[in-house]
């Protein structure tokens, strides 16, 4: 189960009223290396892994995954939610606002909704661990894309914090890859 | 919110944080006892804070008890917080 905070996991200042960035930005809302897709792609492949520590580690950074979902909807949010209508018009936000508002929503920067075929589960965890590992470094090459782009400070900050969390949790599933291929050579198990 | 509060909900943020990274971590080094001993201080710390923040503000998680009228619905959601406005 889980239980919710009633706080972020890191304070997002946003400095400007930006509906062209906020379009952008929802690529890590609902894109296929955004944060939802890690959140359930994480928590979905648990029930099946052979060692405690393998279950910890999905468990844990698919919940941290769902954390970063919501700094990555309070950007959204905080970009737009000032925005009149004719700040929004002529603007990648354009085609978003005429269906959802304001309101952030599980699509990608195209506009492309967020489907369960962005993520995998195989009940195998070596290919499961390494789609992971691969995930992460996705999700740091698009954030490095949208620092890029970001002209707004507050936002390109957050977007530093969260980049670096892709590298600890690469990190992390190559530990665990490590022990649960440790584990299965004992085992003989094929 | 006012900058009393902001400022221990951001302290609190941060150690939130450092718990979140030594709990990662001892997930995949679970007999590093340095790194236990840095996360007891963190999640002693945690306690102090989060229990000072529900006596004066109001609960984080909403199995806190609660003084009538429900606590939990009244102060700001996250999105809602200018966490700069103080700085």
């Amino acid at each position: 189960m889980w239980v919710y905070e009633k706080k972020l996991q890191y304070p997002v200042r946003v400095d400007t009223c930006n509906p062209a960035l906020a379009a952008m930005i929802l690529e890590q809302f609902g894109g296929a290396d955004g944060e939802l897709s890690a959140g359930i792609r994480y928590l979905t492949q648990r029930w099946h892994m052979p060692t405690n520590q393998a279950k910890g580690i999905l468990t844990d950074i698919g919940t941290e995954e769902l954390a970063h979902w919501e700094i990555i909807g309070t950007i959204v949010w905080k970009l737009v939610k000032d925005a009149k209508p004719e700040q929004i018009k002529g603007t990648p936000f354009e085609a978003h606002f005429v269906n959802h508002g304001k309101s952030p929503f599980p699509h990608n920067a195209a506009g492309y909704a967020w489907t369960a075929t962005f993520i995998q589960s195989k009940e195998d965890p070596i290919a499961d661990l390494h789609e992971d590992m691969a995930a992460e470094q996705k999700a740091r090459a698009t954030y490095e894309h949208l620092i890029r782009i970001s002209d707004d400070p507050g936002v390109t900050d957050a977007l530093r914090f969260l980049r670096e969390r892709e590298v600890v949790h690469f990190q992390r599933f190559g530990e665990t890859l490590n022990i649960v291929q440790e584990y299965m050579d004992k085992k003989k198990y094929y | 919110m006012d900058c009393k509060q902001l400022a221990l909900l951001k302290e609190i943020m941060e150690i939130s944080f450092c718990l979140v990274e030594t709990n990662l971590y001892l997930d995949t080094h679970p007999t590093d006892e340095r790194a236990l001993r840095i996360h007891n201080t963190f999640a002693k710390k945690y306690d102090e804070l989060t229990n000072r923040y529900r006596m004066k503000y109001g609960p984080l998680m909403p199995t806190s008890m609660s003084k009538c009228p429900w606590q939990w619905i009244e102060s700001p959601w996250p999105w809602e917080i200018d966490y700069s406005k103080c700085d």
